[in-house]
């Protein structure tokens, strides 16, 4: 092709055994857009790396603009016109939006900095791809969705012709999403050409002309958005039909929690504002609503790292006084924290350790550890929940973050717990993954345990919970029942207006 | 040239990275030895027979490895749990000091058998004490550790410099600036007649493979690292960090408290301004060289011993200065850091 923007020629990356991108080519031609689709450890990120100049190929080149990269060069890919923006944010928190933008366009030696015209050229961007932000304010009191529109502007700031996006609405709101997406169309409009990343089937069909699958490092697919459907792409991409878990009706019994009028004041500030919820054994309650309205604290509040301020707390009838984590697990609650990496695990001790540690009084003898039942207890997750990438001793950081959760669920419910809660479950997982773990929740709803789950994905409230509340501003929703919600009435739930009255936010 | 993350690490780099680094650490400071004029080799030979050489040297070698061993164990305690206590020096000389006077004033004419036991839970107290103080500062007011530990060295030297020319002072030493002597009973016996060595050496060994035990099979042990690797994580399993971490503080400060404690028990039998030529600030090298491992740190320990004895030999014998042995242990350190680097990143080019 003539026009192709980038061209990427039978790239092959290997690590040790893992080949992670095995003869890969593509091209990109000038304004358009193409998703890079798959699970996660399919080698979407390795090949952006090679892209960009991060990682050396072993094999394969990457033509940009018609001239060839050389291997392992970032500069040599930014002064071709490449882009890049990290799906973890590369910007100095305590600079403004134009030191931000501006920092390493300048030589080093140039005795000033040329302040204005940096400036007027930022503002020309952000007018012409409606980039709206304010070049003086600091990056640091930006939302997430702001400080992504920094990392875009300070790759067009660049000149980049060649935009790549590492999972670009991992962190956003579904609104900034939304947002996003039609300045990416915009941007091809005007003769940029884009790469993104994800692994949400949904976005990929919306902003797409052109979707390439990868699978286990091989490209296994290349199709026309126009041409193909989700139900194609899902099956592509794991590589056989996803079946959706069906759900039996519920069978409720006793009441499992009962939260009534609970307050959590953390730092000065009501987290939960009088709150009330109860689940009953056997059935899923879920608690919907955008990010940071309140669910990390409630997650905490029943994980027993927080303790409320007001209001009463009863598990099974029983009034609970401060719960602790200790008081959490010898009850039975099964807990999966809404970040894996940070709470969920300590990636750097063996799988068998994270296996154990909140059960530690039952893993020793008079203050040693019991490795060996712990190790056979590691052992009985790992083959019972299809844990794949480690044995009971090798290191946790070593497994995917699919597998990972998998592992956290299956020290959870490998002991049949009477409550489950379950923070973002599916956050970040591969579609494979994802149907697994929602499989495991039902499983357990099945066998008679008390799911709490707190999610921002409307389908995979819709699909798990047999009530649902919504949690805005600290405060809960009155529940509605599964059958009787469709996105509509969640939607104006999650914007704080139920019952037709809307819910003014006086702190 | 790229670095990236070994998703194994093999027993064998693990072991072969340390000897690397101090083969790379000698090779260099061959260089600085021929700029000063000498023969390398023989330089290198004179120093392990200024170690080794002779009955008094070997003696004067382990003798000089035994508080290296404590001191370097409180820091690789602490260190595991991320609490970063600087401040050995300080609690090995408060260690010395309280051990001191509590055997010239308070404990004097117990039988050995009740006095020493007795000497060393007040040598660890004192050590514990003055860094509790610290982490209280840390777990309350989220002061960096770093800074406090490493000023209360200062406070702590010229405290214990004001108590030996004053209240302590030893009235029979033609004024200089030094402790009563300890009981005679309070005297650790020699392990070997006629020389320096004492008991403190093979009590200093034990105490680090019960530091490892604790550390690999304790429930504490667990939590301790877990703590130290994921503080977050750790408080989501329930590890209680404040407690964990107080518990690190005590073992870290009494370690290198029982250090000053049996190295005037040992050693001299009374404190002076210069009982610990940083005796504390090299514990601290010692875990690093070590790698965090507790029985690495008594082959660190032995190391570094063996550096600072035989260059005294070498220099005396070939007119190098003795700051080459300086030179070579920061050098070691230096190459096992970048060793303990290559064992997490391979390049990749």
């Amino acid at each position: 092709m003539n026009d192709a923007a980038l061209e990427i020629l039978g790239v092959s990356k290997r690590f040790g055994d893992n080949l992670a991108n095995d003869d890969i080519s593509l091209s990109l031609a000038k304004g358009e857009i193409v998703a890079l689709l798959g699970e996660n450890g399919a080698g979407k990120t390795t090949l952006m790396s090679i892209l960009f100049g991060h990682y050396v190929p072993d094999t394969g080149s990457v033509t940009a603009m018609g001239k060839e990269l050389p291997p392992g060069k970032p500069r040599a890919a930014i002064r071709a016109g490449i882009g890049m923006v990290h799906q973890h944010f590369s910007l100095a928190p305590n600079l403004t939006v134009l030191e931000n933008v501006m920092t390493g366009t300048e030589s080093l030696c140039s005795p000033v900095s040329n302040v204005a015209a940096g400036r007027k050229k930022l503002l020309g961007i952000s007018e012409r791809f409606g980039l709206k932000v304010d070049p003086a304010a600091r990056v640091g009191d930006l939302s997430v969705g702001e400080q992504q529109r920094v990392e875009i502007l300070k790759a067009l700031y660049n000149d980049a012709r060649i935009l790549v996006l590492d999972e670009p609405t991992a962190v956003l709101t579904n609104i900034e999403a939304e947002k996003l997406f039609s300045t990416f169309k915009e941007m091809a409009r005007l003769g940029l050409s884009l790469i993104f990343i994800s692994h949400k089937l949904d976005e990929v069909m919306a902003t797409a002309d052109r979707i390439v699958v990868l699978r286990g490092g091989k490209l296994v697919a290349e199709r026309k958005a126009s041409e193909t459907s989700k139900a194609e792409l899902a099956e592509l991409m794991v590589g056989r039909k996803v079946t959706r878990p069906v759900r039996d009706p519920s069978t409720p019994g006793q009441v499992g929690i009962e939260a009534a009028g609970v307050t959590v004041r953390v730092g000065g500030v009501d987290r939960l504002k009088s709150i009330d919820f109860r689940v009953l054994t056997g059935e899923v309650l879920g608690i919907i609503g955008v990010s940071g309205n309140g669910q990390a604290t409630l997650a905490q509040l029943l994980s027993g790292t927080v303790g409320r301020t007001a209001g009463d707390l009863f598990l099974f009838g029983q009034h609970v006084g401060d719960l602790t984590v200790a008081d959490a697990v010898a009850t039975g609650i099964g807990r999966i924290p809404e970040d894996r990496n940070r709470e969920g695990a300590i990636g750097e001790m063996a799988i068998w350790e994270n296996a154990i540690l909140e059960r530690l009084a039952r893993f020793s003898r008079r203050g040693l550890v019991d490795r060996k039942a712990a190790i056979a207890f590691a052992g009985r997750i790992l083959s019972a929940f299809d844990v794949r990438g480690g044995s009971p001793t090798s290191r946790t950081r070593l497994l995917s973050g699919g597998n990972m959760q998998k592992l956290i669920l299956g020290r959870n419910l490998i002991e049949h717990p009477r409550i489950l809660l379950a923070a973002q479950p599916a956050r970040g997982l591969d579609e494979g993954a994802v149907a697994a773990v929602h499989e495991r929740i039902l499983d357990a709803r099945r066998a008679g345990t008390a799911v709490l789950l707190i999610s921002e994905d409307l389908d995979e409230v819709m699909m798990l919970a047999d009530r649902i509340q919504a949690i805005v501003g600290g405060r809960l929703s009155p529940p509605v029942r599964a059958q009787d919600a469709d996105a509509r009435k969640l939607g104006l739930m999650m914007a704080g207006e139920w019952e037709g009255r809307e819910v003014t936010d006086a702190v | 040239m790229r670095f990236e993350r070994r998703e194994h690490r093999s027993t064998a780099l693990v072991i072969a990275a340390p000897l690397i680094a101090v083969a790379g650490a000698f090779a260099i400071t061959g260089i600085l030895i021929a700029i000063a004029g000498a023969p390398v080799f023989e330089a290198y030979w004179r120093i392990l027979t200024g170690a080794f050489g002779s009955r008094l040297s070997a003696t004067e070698t382990l003798t000089r490895a035994t508080p290296l061993i404590l001191t370097g164990l409180a820091a690789a305690v602490a260190f595991r749990a991320r609490l970063w206590n600087i401040g050995g020096e300080g609690q090995f000389y408060l260690g010395a000091i309280a051990v001191a006077a509590a055997s010239a004033h308070i404990a004097r004419g117990l039988p050995s058998l009740v006095q020493i036991p007795l000497l060393f839970v007040v040598g660890a107290a004192a050590g514990m004490l003055l860094l509790l103080l610290p982490l209280w500062l840390r777990l309350r007011f989220s002061v960096d550790e770093v800074v406090t530990t490493l000023l209360l060295n200062f406070v702590a030297l010229l405290f214990v410099s004001m108590l030996i020319d004053g209240v302590l002072k030893d009235p029979a030493a033609f004024g200089w600036p030094q402790s009563e002597a300890v009981d005679a009973a309070a005297r650790l016996p020699k392990l070997l007649a006629r020389s320096r060595l004492h008991i403190g050496l093979g009590l200093a060994v034990a105490i680090a493979f019960i530091v490892y035990f604790v550390q690999s099979r304790t429930v504490f042990g667990l939590q301790s690292r877990a703590a130290g690797l994921n503080p977050s994580g750790a408080a989501f399993a329930g590890v209680p960090l404040a407690r964990t971490l107080v518990i690190v503080a005590m073992i870290s400060g009494g370690l290198a408290g029982l250090a000053g404690a049996i190295e005037v028990l040992g050693v001299k039998g009374y404190v002076t301004n210069d009982l610990s030529p940083g005796y504390g600030y090299s514990g601290i090298v010692v875990a690093m060289l070590a790698n965090l491992n507790p029985l690495g740190v008594v082959l660190a320990a032995l190391f570094t011993a063996v550096m600072f004895v035989g260059a005294d030999g070498m220099s005396r014998s070939m007119g190098i200065p003795t700051y080459i042995a300086d030179v070579t242990v920061a050098l070691s350190l230096l190459s096992m850091l970048i060793a303990v680097f290559f064992t997490q990143y391979r390049i990749r080019r």
